[in-house]
């Protein structure tokens, strides 16, 4: 029992920080139409700015700032100098300019930071464990759940209360009317992929603190994001979170049950290999069965 | 497309100018095909440095080295060898550091007639009956140091290992390399997935077993997450692994959550020879840093091949095998020869990763294996 509350909490810490990177991939996907795959290279900024930042001045909560300003400048600048330029080429022109981008991010920062990865630590203060009644679990890994809401209810905030969440709303809906009625839409393209790329670096920083910061870690967290927002709906920040929190409980737990149930069948190491081989297909067969029963997504427009 | 080409000495150069035909028909070339972007770029840099630190340590002008970045990929990999063979017309193929890429790239240069020697890569099927007399390996082979950790599991007295590697090839043969040898119970055997960042659901389960110890293979950057994570989780049973995810180039970002971890290794930075100590010493002031299980096995597979030319003209193939199979060198590991299959038989250590004037490194605590080959040596025939 305690062994299964764990592996949930685990689910929901990964689907947390999936979140992260998908609600910043669908709100671009939605307003702009773009298909970025340089996403996962934001994320990868993120995570080298804060162990630069961390290893010059020690402290964490340093760190995250810089990973968010890092990851919103250099979101920014590939805004202005490439992307715009692509919201009226075709998917496949995107594809193949954002993953252009993808090497040029990772030799950039190889050539910055070197061949090695990078050491960042988590924090003094969240290191360890905490007992939670019977369970062990990780300080840290619980901090991150508790970020991850706290910047979903940010999000629901900046979208469903203030005004720029009304024009993004608007823009995904119809680009030609809010840019008829006087929003400079040129700007708000900007500042919505700004957001997406500095909640990316947030996460690539957070993670990056508990796992190996090195060049190349933003893809495999890319493919999964857009799996999230696949499931979820494009465009929706509440089918990135459920759709995030789905794929993690779907990732984390599948690993674990399956092997455990072929074992039932067959000898140990069979059932790990084909119980192993079969939890990496999961997340694919939940997408696809979403997709079957809501052909849009779980929360999709139209 | 990054290329670079280093000549041994500059003489060549000036003689090339003047007479076109004058290619230098006696110097030996060998092809580097190493990994020199993207993540795994480390290992082939290190292999590389250690290699050429070699070559010009050695100061031949009948010795010409072309290196070429494969970026980890086996398609990659096979046009660089194709282009090596066929329009470099190199003599001798080496520095492959991944054993998919090695089984994409070295039948197919053996079947031209190629020396290939490996500076890291040895997959067992290389090993047993596809073992060829035109390959050697340098390294070891893949298996040797997860039977190393299974030996020393066993003589600490280990009863119930919980164990883990990835699901891939490599990964596999990891885990019964590691029982051929081990003594105790599993506790519990655990495959991942390649490439896999977060191990929460793996300590979990190691929580929840009994198990007394834990061993792992998880190479590179999946191997710095594990331990992170099993630092912080508060689990305490020691661990132990090959020397993969604790060499030199990934220890800085470990820090300190690797202290204390018992590794297997047929090199360390404090084997106690002359040749190591050179080695270490010039590499250090070579390059800046400290080498790394890698940076050894380029050094000694570049003093191998120079003892060979020492010895035989590659013109004549059979003689410079035999000289390649005397092994007739200083290696930085102390004795080395090989087995009748062409893989080293050489002790295996256990280390323990230390820190050392503000630098995490490791130091040898015990022997696991003396004298070790292979298991693949009676299944190849020659």
């Amino acid at each position: 029992m305690a062994l299964l509350i764990e592996q949930v909490l685990n689910g929901v810490q990964s689907g947390v920080m999936l979140f992260l990177m998908a609600a910043g991939l669908t709100l671009i996907f939605g307003v702009m139409g773009l298909i970025n795959l340089a996403h996962g290279s934001l994320y990868m900024v993120g995570a080298f700015a804060a162990a630069a930042v961390a290893s010059a001045t020690g402290s964490f909560l340093l760190a995250l700032v810089a990973a968010l300003a890092a990851a919103a400048a250099a979101g920014a600048l590939v805004e202005v100098l490439v992307i715009r330029r692509l919201y009226a080429r075709d998917h496949l022109d995107q594809v193949l300019a954002t993953f252009a981008l993808i090497l040029i991010f990772s030799e950039g920062v190889r050539w910055i930071f070197g061949s090695f990865p990078l050491f960042l630590d988590i924090p003094a203060a969240l290191s360890g464990p905490v007992m939670l009644g019977p369970i062990t679990y990780s300080k840290y890994r619980l901090a991150l759940i508790g970020i991850g809401l706290v910047v979903a209810l940010g999000l629901f905030w900046l979208t469903q209360r203030t005004r720029i969440g009304v024009q993004i709303r608007a823009g995904e809906a119809d680009r030609e009317m809010i840019a008829a009625l006087g929003v400079d839409i040129g700007r708000l393209y900007t500042f919505v992929f700004a957001l997406g790329a500095a909640l990316a670096g947030l996460a690539g920083a957070l993670v990056g603190a508990i796992q190996s910061v090195q060049v190349g870690m933003g893809e495999p967290v890319l493919i999964l994001a857009f799996v999230v927002i696949v499931i979820g709906g494009i465009g929706s920040i509440k089918g990135a979170l459920v759709g995030a929190l789905l794929v993690g409980l779907t990732d984390t737990l599948g690993g674990v049950a399956l092997p455990a149930a072929l074992s039932l069948v067959m000898d140990l190491s069979a059932a790990q290999a084909t119980g192993a081989a079969l939890a990496q297909v999961g997340i694919y067969v939940l997408m696809a069965a979403i997709l079957f029963w809501r052909p849009r997504g779980l929360y999709g427009h139209g | 497309m990054r290329r670079t080409t280093l000549i041994a000495m500059g003489a060549i150069v000036a003689l090339a100018g003047t007479a076109g035909a004058q290619d230098d028909a006696d110097a030996l070339k060998v092809g580097m095909i190493t990994t020199l972007s993207g993540g795994g770029a480390g290992l082939g840099q290190d292999t590389r440095d250690g290699f050429m630190l070699a070559v010009e340590q050695a100061d031949r002008d009948d010795l010409e080295i072309v290196i070429e970045d494969d970026q980890r990929k086996p398609d990659v990999a096979v046009q660089i060898s194709d282009r090596m063979i066929q329009q470099e017309e190199v003599d001798i193929l080496t520095g492959i550091v991944w054993s998919n890429l090695a089984m994409a790239v070295v039948p197919g240069a053996l079947a031209r007639d190629k020396f290939y020697l490996s500076t890291n890569a040895a997959p067992a099927q290389l090993a047993g009956r596809g073992c060829d007399p035109n390959y050697f390996s340098v390294s070891y082979q893949n298996d040797n140091l997860h039977e190393a950790a299974g030996a020393y599991a066993s003589q600490e007295g280990y009863e119930n290992t919980f164990i883990m590697a990835p699901n891939y090839p490599a990964g596999q043969d990891s885990l019964t390399g590691f029982k051929r040898l081990y003594e105790g119970d599993l506790a519990g055997e655990v495959f991942t997935q390649l490439g896999q960042t977060d191990y929460a659901a793996e300590i979990a389960q190691i929580r929840a077993s009994d198990a007394d110890s834990v061993f792992f293979f998880l190479p590179g950057g999946m191997g710095i997450s594990f331990l992170k994570q099993y630092a912080d989780s508060g689990l305490d049973l020691p661990v132990v692994g090959p020397a993969f995810s604790f060499d030199q180039g990934i220890l800085q970002a470990v820090g300190a959550a690797a202290l204390g971890v018992r590794n297997t290794s047929q090199w360390s930075k404090d084997i106690d020879n002359q040749a190591n100590r050179d080695f270490v010493e010039s590499f250090e002031a070579e390059y800046g840093r400290l080498p790394s299980l890698y940076a050894a096995q380029g050094f000694d597979t570049a003093n191998l091949l120079i003892s060979a030319m020492d010895a035989a003209s590659i013109d004549d193939p059979d003689a410079f095998r035999e000289a390649l199979r005397a092994a007739d060198f200083d290696s930085v590991r102390g004795d080395f020869s090989f087995a009748s299959n062409q893989h080293p038989i050489q002790d295996i250590y256990v280390r323990e990763v230390i820190e050392e004037d503000g630098v995490f490194t490791n130091k040898i605590v015990a022997t696991a294996l003396e004298d070790h080959a292979n298991a693949y040596v009676d299944e190849c025939e020659m």
